[in-house]
């Protein structure tokens, strides 16, 4: 027999006999993980696929990261559940990868590992004050208001300012500012966390400052956020007509871009529309375009405490291929606020055993192939591991990028199957499931499958339909924990 | 929303059907509309095939149509709609007059992603209208379609959502390419190790 026939016979046994499948775990239950795992069910009949998480409740960011005020865009969890329930998948939550199982434990039990578990950590400034009380990331206070058990404890001071700061244009800097200004009453039936919901009810911030490094042209959000965040009831928006000017330059790359267009003229539609002056008690967004956070300082009569942002004025510069960086001028002002939410990015986290790229805080890879180091050598790949959604691109995208990230990871998961790339490894029988299972026993981790979940879904919806809220959402460890166990 | 899931519920009925090999009535058409030609007639290469496929979206209208203010056992109007698959694959079905693309794909076992289940905001049921004449009968997309439509993958002049397409007489023969991924994610010129 050939050497090619010997691999087709291979691949073949894998996609059929059930009594040895392709055994697969997917780490990280968001997006990636899900759209990740359907592909492989359907691709290959002979697979296992399990899908582990930290937290004990599936879903990702579409559960913690996705705005309380957009259940439309949270249906995608059906679809979810529903590959979770399929025979040959299972969700097992409240496992850590890095903690309760190791990287190279993993690559032992499964003939396929597949990375997607993220990006739960945040871009930093590096300017100074930048660990002042009062300064927090976005993703922190996105958790915080979405019942994120390790965003219970943020609690932010809504109540001794009136002004916020949030650093950043892109989507979730529009999230943050939609949550502080939206009148609660209309949060009130969304499944926004109830700690999040009642300090909202005694928040005294009133104006917010939203501070981008480039101009209008440039601004990260898309046209649906800033729609819904402009049509906000009651709410005076400003934006300096100065900063409405475009070059040729930019002219460019809206000639390039239908949603930088699309943004641009949003803006400029809402500053042509404005009244000249908030009316009293007027709630108020400023769209800040050309700065660049320089430093925080320090309140004089809350130590430790911010009190201040200096910002810089910035010029854009070309920097070929239609693109314009922000560049500063020397010049700077200054804004009083006693809250600052810094919303300029999320990043990756290594674990141990884990080629990383800390610059770009990614995984190196090649269409998800993990690559053995940040070399640019495309040719040594870790066999039989894989990466896929933020984890692998970055944390930029929407839920819809990460199906088409999964389609390219599954693809090359497929094609290495099929040329042989990973004969030694898959050949080999191995111990998958009832593995990790043992494993995690021994460690007495507490495993909570998707039956267990079921049941935190269902007691959250229970509470929520007792306050007319679609859920409310278990917050802390032990909550979940307790639920699950039940 | 409820329309969306009672689709999806009469869709899983008649999978059930279908598999538990209970007989069903044959799909029988009802030549009343003045727009209407019969799929049969109009395309007898894919007679076959389009009986079968007919048969399972039977099921789902008359479940359907329970729900909604529909008089008696009236057969629908339906339409001729062609998918055009990922990888190139022709698919024709008939789609009840009112439904959407997304729900008549999910019907058929399309392949047609709908995360947010028709609610515009997604973009993931984005389709190619693949023929202008057929683009221009539409009605314009509205401002939240175009939000949606800014994110699509390999955006058209004529592309739409799915979801967004409600079967109407004047666009029976419409064909529809659901688009391939295009964008690349990672370095090209990839070539995999020897072993
Ligand atoms: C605030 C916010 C709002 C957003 N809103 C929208 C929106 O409205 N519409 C839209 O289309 N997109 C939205 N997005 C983008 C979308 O959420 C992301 O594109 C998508 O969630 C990324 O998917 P992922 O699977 O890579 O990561 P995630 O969704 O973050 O999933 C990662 C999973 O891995 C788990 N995990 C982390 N570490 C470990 C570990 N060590 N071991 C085991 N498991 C681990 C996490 O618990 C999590 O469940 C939003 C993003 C953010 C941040
Ligand atoms: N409804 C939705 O669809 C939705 C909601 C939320 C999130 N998301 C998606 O999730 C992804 C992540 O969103 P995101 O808002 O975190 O990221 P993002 O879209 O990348 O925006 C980051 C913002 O931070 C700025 N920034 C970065 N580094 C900075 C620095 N050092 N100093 C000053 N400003 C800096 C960026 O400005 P520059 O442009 O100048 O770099 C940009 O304005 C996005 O793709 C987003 O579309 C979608
Ligand atoms: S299904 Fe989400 S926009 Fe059409």
């Amino acid at each position: 027999m050939s050497i090619f026939g010997a691999k087709q016979v291979l691949w073949r046994s894998f996609s059929t006999v059930a009594s040895h499948p392709l055994r697969v775990c997917i780490v990280g239950s968001g997006p990636a993980g899900f759209y990740t795992a359907e592909k492989i069910l359907k691709t290959h009949q002979g697979s296992q696929v399990d899908i582990i998480d930290r937290l004990p409740t599936p879903y990702g960011l579409v559960r913690s990261g996705v705005a309380p005020d957009h259940p439309e865009t949270k249906n995608v969890i059906n679809q979810f559940s529903r590959v979770a329930q399929k025979e040959r998948c299972s969700f097992f939550g409240n496992i850590a990868l890095g903690s309760s199982v190791s990287l190279m434990e993993l690559r032992e039990l499964y003939h396929i590992v597949v990375l997607a578990y993220g990006a739960e950590s945040d871009r930093v400034l590096g300017i100074p004050g930048e660990d002042l009380k009062g300064v927090h990331s976005a993703r922190e206070f996105v958790w915080w208001y979405n019942g994120h058990p390790d965003g219970r404890n943020l609690d932010p001071d809504l109540k001794s300012t009136d002004t916020a700061v949030i650093l950043g244009q892109g989507n979730v800097a529009l999230d943050v500012a939609r949550i502080l200004l939206r009148p609660t009453s209309e949060l009130a039936t969304t499944d926004i966390a109830s700690h999040a919901l009642t300090a909202l009810e005694q928040s005294s911030i009133r104006k917010i400052y939203l501070v981008g490094r480039r101009g209008p042209v440039q601004a990260a959000c898309t046209a649906k956020e800033l729609r819904e965040v402009l049509g906000i009831n009651d709410l005076y928006i400003h934006i300096k007509e100065a900063d409405l000017k475009i070059t040729p330059a930019d002219e460019e790359e809206m000639k390039n871009s239908r949603i930088h267009r699309r943004i641009y003229e949003l803006l400029a539609k809402a500053a042509a529309a404005r009244p000249s002056q908030p009316s009293s008690g007027q709630r108020e967004l400023h769209f800040v375009f050309f700065r660049q956070p320089d430093r925080f300082l320090e309140s004089y009569d809350k130590k430790g405490y911010v009190s201040r942002v200096d910002l810089e004025k910035t010029a854009l510069k070309g920097v070929g291929s239609g693109k314009q960086i922000a560049i500063g001028t020397g010049q700077f002002e200054n804004l009083s606020c006693g809250i600052v939410l810094k919303s300029i990015g999320y990043k990756s986290v290594p674990v141990d055993g884990l080629p990383f790229d800390d610059r770009k805080g990614v995984v190196p890879n090649v269409k998800g192939r993990v690559l053995s180091d940040n070399s640019g050598d495309l040719t040594s790949i870790e066999n039989g591991l894989y990466v896929c959604g933020w984890l692998k691109r970055g944390p930029t995208g929407i839920i819809a990028t990460n199906l088409y990230c999964a389609e390219e990871t599954v693809a090359s998961v497929s094609e290495d199957l099929e040329q042989g790339v990973l004969a030694t490894t898959a050949s080999s029988r191995k111990l998958g499931r009832d593995g990790l299972l043992r494993i995690l026993d021994d460690r007495n981790v507490r495993v909570v499958p998707f039956s267990a979940w079921e049941r935190i879904d269902k007691e959250e919806k229970r509470i929520g339909s007792l306050r007319n809220k679609p859920r409310e959402k278990l917050s802390t460890w032990e909550e979940l924990l307790k639920v699950a166990s039940e | 929303m409820l329309i969306s899931r009672l689709s999806r519920l009469g869709f899983w009925i008649a999978k059930e059907l279908s598999r538990g090999g209970i007989a069903r009535t044959r799909f029988r058409y009802r030549p009343c509309g003045q727009y209407q030609r019969s799929p049969l007639e109009s395309l007898p290469e894919t007679r076959a095939f389009q009986g079968a496929i007919f048969q399972k979206h039977h099921d789902f209208s008359t479940s359907a149509s329970n729900n909604a203010s529909e008089g008696g056992d009236e057969q629908k109007e339906t339409i001729s709609v062609t998918f055009v698959s990922k990888d190139g694959e022709e698919i024709p079905i008939r789609v009840p007059i009112g439904m959407s693309m997304l729900e008549a794909a999910h019907q058929n076992d399309i392949e047609l992603e709908g995360a947010c289940e028709g609610s515009l905001a997604c973009s993931t049921c984005h389709v190619i209208v693949m023929d202008m004449e057929y683009y221009n009968k539409l009605e314009d997309p509205s401002d939240e379609e175009n939000d949606m439509l800014d994110l699509a993958f390999a955006l058209t002049e004529t592309s739409r959502l799915g979801c967004q397409i409600i079967a109407r007489p004047e666009l029976d023969g419409i064909r529809l390419a659901i688009p391939a991924a295009t964008r690349n994610f990672a370095v090209d010129g990839y070539v995999p190790k020897p072993h």
